[in-house]
């Protein structure tokens, strides 16, 4: 209990700071949201009065606190470039990048716990060794240019779907998922090939150890060895980095988003900071911000499931 | 003119090369996506073209005949839906589609009636009267009425107390309602020039959400937007002029550049306007590509209130130094129209093209002037770049080049464009920058009153008694002849004084699928979609 009240107010801490970094960081870069929504034409005065509505004159500490309250009561303020409430601008967006970082996420837990756990039990076998080398090549390419490369190879040759031509979920469920699973794919080969090497390092060295040896001479087929006792301990590292993992694909999704023309919230974060809407921003920074908490703190309370030796401290 | 020694051509070739290998390795992958996907076509032409293309179309649409619909990529997002408030070429010339004035302008660049049916203008120059046209209606279905107008033009005025959203506007004195179907605008100052400061919008005075809930009386109608996503339009049915072909208008954003020629070839967008020349070459022939002009005067532009650049003899080596052919050939593979002055040709009433002989590429009359200058030896200088626009970063990288013939140095500083805003435009805090001006109406005044040294605009900081004088006598006179002669005299001032180096008017390519056809260029920015319809 103690534990979870200590990661809460850690975790409250940490969003405090973020948020001030957001906001101290829009005060020391140039750019001016009232310049920015007024563009060429306005005057000075129009400028000043402006700044003045939108209380942009006060000392940055008053504008951060302000915001602060008001965010603190569920309040995301107004988009300075949209004329729209934060709320309404990112609630449709944000199931679109969470679907595309879960789904990346399944297909890289899917296909590295079986791959990783296979080449593992065949070590140095014909297939271990062809997929070792397709994973050094996978993970050295970058999601950017997989994303092109499957959208020219899918999209312009086969035309299995149409580049650019995204379909909402409120319109049609399979195909948005169905327009989603390439760029998931995008994201996830990179992250698979790592978790899969990870994977299969970490069984083959436990395999090595004591409790291994002892597992077999009490009678135990090589499969009840493996799923029994090696995988549990072998997981506790994969664990870590599927973590690690998840809380990247949703900041990961920002390029891969651009690539495939997906309207997700990273669309609408690079063009908020170029923006200076800073309302926007701090309402998506604060939200990655959660997850990438959350998910560290899940991972932490897998940790002792999985082995409750492991005392959280 | 084309004397150019042997070492301008090789740091030219030189350019040349980087250039070219920078645009190998960027654009190699989408340029060789186009050839393929070319032959593609032509491969399948044959065979199963029509049946993929029932296929595709069925799945998109139930109703594939008419084409009663259109995507449109569009650039960014617009920045509101609020016709009085928003800024930015890219959003007013969507809603141009939505909103109309008491004037709109065509694509001769003549100013039609439009809310209005018809008006007359008094003799001084001072009353503007209005007849509302009869019958006319906002989207919701309500009549048009006179205080609508007088709503509108007051709300732009800042008759409140609040600041003119229309700096012009502060010209006005009152907005008076004759009767049902009458209005006079009077001035305060005589300006032969207001009409088209008129094309703003007229809205209900009614609607208190314009933002959410945008009403006009343009031929289309606004359904509905996600950012960063689309923005929905409809056609209006009992629009009063000619109605628009196209039913149903989604304009798509593009915010990746990379990704249009693919989104083209792969019909997720039928139409996009301002593609650069390498996009076009990328394009198959399932597309039309449309020439015209962006009519913005390109320039560097130098602070002439910095050092060196308050010496005219040095504002004008660098003219001499600068040769715009070669820029054009580099960033639009020599299309575009050289230009003299701050003029862009399309402005037919002011444009004077022999000003592009002021200055022709001449090194040793450059050296000259900057010897008689005290800079025999030349000087540094940096050149501030918006990063976001390729073809200005790529005219400065062309006359860094060219400057290195004359003993100067430049530096190219690319900054956002939201930094540009606030340092280069408000605060004048910069030595030379490369951008295109655009002109807000088709008015003289649009295009010379920022040269004026009192001016808000003239982040130039360019201060000259003699146009000054021009200026005002231009906006002082009722007499149109009169004035267009003003108007050409401060046109020729700003060429022989060099403030600003005046490149080109850059050339605007658009491409249209070709089951689509009426594409039109406005002298303004503008994207009238209700001309599009269906090719056959």
């Amino acid at each position: 209990m103690k534990y979870i009240i200590k990661k809460i107010l850690m975790m409250i801490l940490t969003l405090v700071v973020v948020s001030l970094c957001v906001f101290l960081a829009f005060n020391f870069i140039p750019g001016d949201p009232a310049t920015r929504k007024l563009g060429t034409e306005a005057t000075p005065e129009l400028i000043q009065q402006y700044r003045e509505s939108m209380g942009l004159n006060d000392p940055v500490i008053v504008q951060y606190f302000r915001w602060f309250t008001s965010f603190v009561k569920g309040d995301m303020g107004t988009s300075y470039n949209y004329n729209q409430s934060v709320a309404s601008i990112i609630v449709k967006k944000i199931p679109i990048t969470l679907t595309l970082a879960i789904m990346s996420f399944i297909i890289m837990v899917g296909l590295s716990i079986p791959i990783g756990i296979y080449t593992a039990k065949h070590e140095n076998g014909v297939i271990d060794k062809v997929i070792m080398v397709l994973n050094q090549i996978i993970m050295a390419v970058p999601p950017f240019f997989s994303g092109i490369l499957l959208t020219f190879v899918f999209g312009m040759i086969f035309k299995f779907f149409k580049p650019g031509g995204f379909i909402s979920y409120e319109k049609d469920l399979g195909g948005f998922i169905g327009y989603l699973i390439l760029p998931a794919l995008a994201i996830a080969l990179p992250k698979a090939a790592m978790c899969i090497k990870l994977l299969r390092g970490s069984v083959i060295a436990e395999a090595q150890k004591d409790y291994t040896r002892t597992a077999y001479s009490r009678g135990n087929s090589t499969g009840e060895v493996l799923y029994r006792h090696v995988l549990k301990n072998a997981m506790i590292p994969v664990i870590t980095f599927m973590g690690m993992a998840l809380a990247d694909m949703v900041a990961g999704s920002i390029v891969i988003e651009q690539v495939f023309g997906i309207p997700g919230i990273s669309k609408i974060l690079l063009t908020s900071i170029s923006n200076r809407d800073y309302p926007v921003v701090e309402a998506i920074i604060m939200g990655i911000a959660i997850i990438v908490i959350v998910v560290n703190l899940l991972v932490d309370i897998i940790y002792r499931i999985i082995d409750p030796r492991i005392e959280v401290e | 003119m084309m004397k150019r020694s042997i070492g301008s051509k090789r740091a030219l070739s030189l350019l040349l090369v980087v250039l070219s290998t920078l645009t190998l390795t960027l654009g190699g992958c989408s340029s060789k996506k186009a050839e393929e996907s070319v032959t593609q076509e032509n491969a399948t032409e044959s065979g199963s073209t029509e049946g993929d293309n029932a296929s595709q179309d069925s799945a998109e649409t139930e109703d594939t005949a008419d084409l009663s619909e259109i995507t449109i990529g569009i650039p960014q997002d617009i920045s509101g839906l609020d016709p009085h408030t928003v800024t930015g070429a890219g959003t007013k010339e969507i809603l141009f589609n939505i909103y109309e004035g008491l004037v709109k302008p065509d694509a001769e660049g003549n100013l039609n009636p439009a809310v209005a049916s018809e008006y007359t203008i008094s003799d001084d120059g001072t009353v503007y009267s209005f007849t509302l046209r009869d019958g006319i209606k906002f989207h919701d279905g309500s009549q048009v009425t006179v205080e609508d107008i007088k709503y509108s033009i007051e709300r732009n005025a800042g008759t409140d107390g609040s600041e003119p959203l229309i700096s012009a506007f502060s010209n006005i004195e009152s907005v008076d309602i004759v009767d049902d179907s009458h209005v006079d605008i009077k001035l305060k100052e005589a300006n032969t020039e207001f009409l088209a400061y008129l094309t703003v919008a007229i809205i209900p005075a009614s609607n208190t959400d314009t933002e959410g809930n945008p009403i006009g009386t343009g031929p289309y109608m606004y359904v509905s937007r996600s950012p960063q996503e689309n923005v929905i339009l409809t056609r209006f049915d009992d629009y009063w002029g000619d109605a628009a072909y196209i039913k149903d208008v989604t304009l798509k954003i593009e915010s990746n550049p990379d990704s249009i020629v693919m989104d083209l070839e792969g019909g997720s967008i039928d139409m996009y306007a301002r593609l650069t020349s390498t996009q076009i070459s990328q394009l198959s022939e399932n597309f039309d590509v449309y020439e015209g002009t962006m009519n913005l005067v390109q320039a560097m532009f130098l602070n002439n209130a910095a050092q060196p650049f308050n010496d005219v003899r040095v504002r004008q080596a660098l003219c001499y130094a600068i040769d715009p052919q070669t820029i054009m050939d580099f960033v639009s593979d020599g299309m575009g129209t050289e230009i003299g002055s701050g003029v862009f040709p399309a402005f037919t009433k002011y444009y004077m093209p022999e000003l592009t002989e002021t200055y022709n590429q001449d090194i040793d009359k450059a050296k000259e002037l900057l010897t008689e200058a005290g800079y025999p030896d030349g000087f540094e200088f940096t050149i501030t770049v918006p990063s976001n626009y390729t073809q200005h970063v790529d005219t400065a990288q062309v006359i860094v080049e060219q400057l290195k013939e004359i003993g100067v140095t430049a530096n190219i500083q690319e900054i956002e464009w939201n930094s540009w805003l606030s340092d280069v435009y408000t605060d004048r805090n910069y030595e030379a920058t490369v951008v295109g001006l655009d002109a807000s109406t088709l008015t003289g005044y649009a295009l010379f009153s920022r040269y004026e040294s009192s001016a808000h605009n003239n982040f130039l900081n360019y201060s000259n008694a003699d146009y000054d004088a021009a200026f005002a006598n231009a906006i002082g006179t009722a007499d149109d002849d009169a004035k267009t002669e003003y108007y050409k005299e401060c046109e020729k001032i700003l060429s022989e004084d060099a403030a600003a180096v005046y490149i080109q008017d850059l050339p605007e390519f658009v491409a249209l699928n070709k089951k689509y056809t009426g594409y039109e260029f406005y002298p303004l920015y503008v994207q009238d979609i209700a001309k599009i319809r269906p090719a056959e």
